[in-house]
């Protein structure tokens, strides 16, 4: 009996809430095939997201942003007169989460555009579905090649990504070093074990040699290992002006500590990966003087826009200062919200096409502009270490 | 001055390779079980001293001593929980109970902290670099010899000179002989396991001292490595343990200094293997033949 009540029920409560779905569908006044519809006076904008799981702190940062800019563009009126609403699905750092999000996102809830995730890997699982329903998708924070490009080297329409690819980052390293260190014979010391740093080490020592550089030496390590000075007593006898060390802060840090205690002087510098306040502890805020990395945007960049963004993003977390993460979400809204004005339409190909043609957006996170494999073109910002703090040093244009 | 450096970088990690190895040997010695566990009471001691000169600000001596103290008690607990019933089983029992151990001591540790790796403050002892003949020598890498000489010093007197050290020599020597000569054979036992864990204790916070960086799983590779320098130098014997350790650090360091850094762990590894298989009993073990 019970079964047959709960039977009874549940086919009402389906079927109420189909009818309720009809009548929204009708209460509508766009109609456009696939996604790309939003009804009378909002705009539908979903957020796919890691929210909790492995990579929680990343998606929340986003969000954080993402949240920021919707309130502002809101409160400035919205985007011709439509407000902005956001759909927020939690992908729990799984892969195929992620996928049923974009699904959900596309076909029930009818976003215009997604914005999401953070992680390479969870966007790439998202790319396909956006790419089917013609929603485009805006990862903040995927790094990765593939989330753009896909196997078959043909790129995905719909797929774009607020923040630079990884070689960049050692593209610019190795303009810093060149140009404002005048470095001439570097050393490389990278992390075997990672892509992220591979990529990042190749990228660096084309650049380098471009520049008119010479690699004197070129070693490696494996992440978790504690003992780095045979390495770099090597290292040192080569007499490297500058060493380049891109990988993960947790070696990064021991690295540097044992390189200055064997009297390795020379300024070292890294990647995005060096962003996290343990690298003080590990390696002490003596051992960090004259070491430098590359990142998305700094919060002591004097830039106008970012200490604009830097203020309000206080008012509305108690005093936070924003990290990379809150501002790469903030940037997504607002690269969507400048699609969208010059699409002059909410429409899944239109908003595509303008985001595709994006050239020189001021953004806070730098100026951007979409090449043909739908990378961002922007600028990285190098930040020094001194006594411990993390010091904003100069703006590197691509 | 290349190679000179590289020397002191040898010597510095072969050092606590050779106290962690020590535990190893003397256990191996008297009850003739490979402590596996004995990685994680290193990695306790790491932790111990961590919280002394963080939480406690007690300075590091005392650090060190609070560590030995405390890793000693937990080598005596694991005698007595796990090992003491097995005395009569199996070797490959007693082995596995081992690997058991070791993965519930570092799985306990994870749980009551987390995975996430702490960081030894760059002021628990004086840091100062000397330069001699042109090679950096930090004054870390001069505590973690002199902490390792004293420790082994130490050790020999034990050993050599007072009643309990000559209870372990004879229990080593014929456990059922001693027993019938009036030894406590447990109480023996007991006191091994106290002070070998004592120098792992010692070897963890010297470890972070020098390395900086600690974790619940830090323990498993030096302790390996620690194993292979016993079985290197002998296993059960105390001189062997010290050599083996030495040697295996300036052993890493030369192949890392010679450019094959990737190879550095594999070094180690092939070194057990053709030790075991050219002269199991190590540098100093002596030939045992097997009574038949």
């Amino acid at each position: 009996m019970k079964n047959n009540n709960l039977k009874k029920y549940g086919a009402l409560i389906v079927s109420s809430a189909l009818l309720l779905g009809t009548l929204t569908a009708c209460g509508s006044k766009d109609s456009g095939s696939g996604s790309g519809s939003s009804d009378g006076d909002t705009i539908k904008i979903g957020l796919n997201l890691e929210l909790s799981g492995a990579v929680a702190s990343y998606g929340s940062g986003i969000s954080k942003g993402a949240e920021l800019a919707i309130k502002e563009i809101n409160d400035a009126g919205g985007i011709d007169g439509k407000k902005i609403e956001a759909v927020k699905i939690d992908n729990k750092s799984e892969n195929s989460e992620a996928t049923s999000a974009a699904l959900k996102l596309a076909t029930q809830e009818k976003v215009v555009a997604q914005i999401g995730s953070a992680t390479s890997g969870n966007t790439v699982a998202a790319v396909q579905v956006a790419d089917q329903n013609k929603m485009p998708l805006i990862s903040p924070s995927g790094t990765s090649q593939t989330v753009t490009v896909n196997d078959d080297g043909a790129v995905n329409e719909y797929a774009f990504r607020t923040c630079f690819i990884d070689p960049f980052q050692g593209k610019i390293a190795a303009d810093f070093a060149s140009n404002d260190l005048k470095a001439k014979n570097v050393a490389i010391f990278a992390d075997s074990s990672s892509d992220y740093a591979k990529g990042l080490a190749e990228a660096f020592k084309k650049q380098i040699e471009a520049n008119g550089g010479k690699v004197v030496a070129e070693e490696s390590y494996v992440a978790k290992d504690t003992d780095f000075k045979s390495t770099l007593t090597r290292l040192k006898s080569k007499n490297p002006d500058f060493i380049y060390v891109p990988g993960y802060y947790e070696e990064v840090g021991l690295i540097v500590k044992q390189a200055r205690s064997i009297g390795i002087d020379a300024p070292m510098m890294g990647g995005d990966g060096w962003d996290s306040p343990k690298i003080v502890e590990l390696a002490g805020a003596k051992s960090l003087d004259n070491t430098f990395f590359t990142n998305h945007y700094s919060a002591e960049d004097p830039d106008e826009k970012i200490q604009k963004f830097v203020k309000s993003f206080k008012e509305a977390n108690d005093d936070k200062s924003p990290d990379a993460f809150n501002a790469l979400g903030y940037d997504s809204v607002y690269w969507l919200k400048d699609a969208i004005e010059r699409a002059g339409s909410t429409k899944g190909e239109d908003i595509q096409k303008a985001l595709a043609e994006t050239k020189d957006l001021s953004l806070v996170t730098g100026e951007i502009s979409v090449d043909e494999e739908h990378n961002t073109i922007k600028s990285a910002t190098v930040l020094e270490f001194k006594d411990g703090k993390q010091v904003f040093k100069t703006k590197v244009e691509p | 001055m290349e190679w000179l450096q590289q020397l002191v970088n040898g010597i510095s990690i072969g050092s606590i390779y050779a106290l962690i190895a020590l535990g190893y040997t003397m256990v191996y010695g008297i009850i003739k079980l490979i402590n596996f566990a004995h990685g994680d009471v290193f990695m306790i001691g790491a932790f111990v001293g961590f919280y002394g000169l963080t939480h406690w600000h007690i300075g590091f001596i005392p650090s060190l001593l609070a560590a030995m103290i405390i890793c000693s008690i937990l080598g005596v607990v694991i005698e007595r929980l796990a090992y003491k019933r097995l005395r009569n089983a199996t070797r490959i029992a007693a082995l596995i109970t081992a690997i058991g151990m070791s993965l519930l001591i570092e799985y306990t540790t994870i749980f009551f902290r987390g995975a996430q790796p702490e960081a030894y403050p760059d002021n628990a002892v004086i840091s100062k670099t000397f330069t001699v003949f042109g090679t950096q020598i930090s004054s870390e890498s001069i505590i973690i010899l002199v902490t390792t000489i004293v420790l082994m010093l130490l050790l020999q007197f034990i050993v050599h000179k007072t009643k309990i050290g000559k209870a372990m020599r004879a229990v080593s020597h014929d456990m059922e002989a001693a027993r019938l000569m009036g030894i406590n054979v447990n109480n023996t036992i007991s006191a091994t396991f106290a002070i070998g864990s004592a120098l792992a204790g010692a070897a963890g916070v010297v470890f972070g001292l020098y390395y900086t960086k600690i974790d619940p799983l830090m323990g498993i590779i030096p302790g390996v490595k620690a194993f292979i320098a016993a079985v290197l130098g002998g296993i059960g014997s105390i001189p062997g343990a010290m050599t083996g350790g030495m040697v295996l650090g300036i052993v890493e360091t030369v192949v890392s200094a010679l450019g094959f850094s990737m190879w550095r762990d594999a070094a180690a590894f092939i070194i057990l293997i053709l030790i075991l298989i050219f002269k199991p009993a190590g540098i100093f073990g002596k030939n045992t033949r097997e009574k038949v």
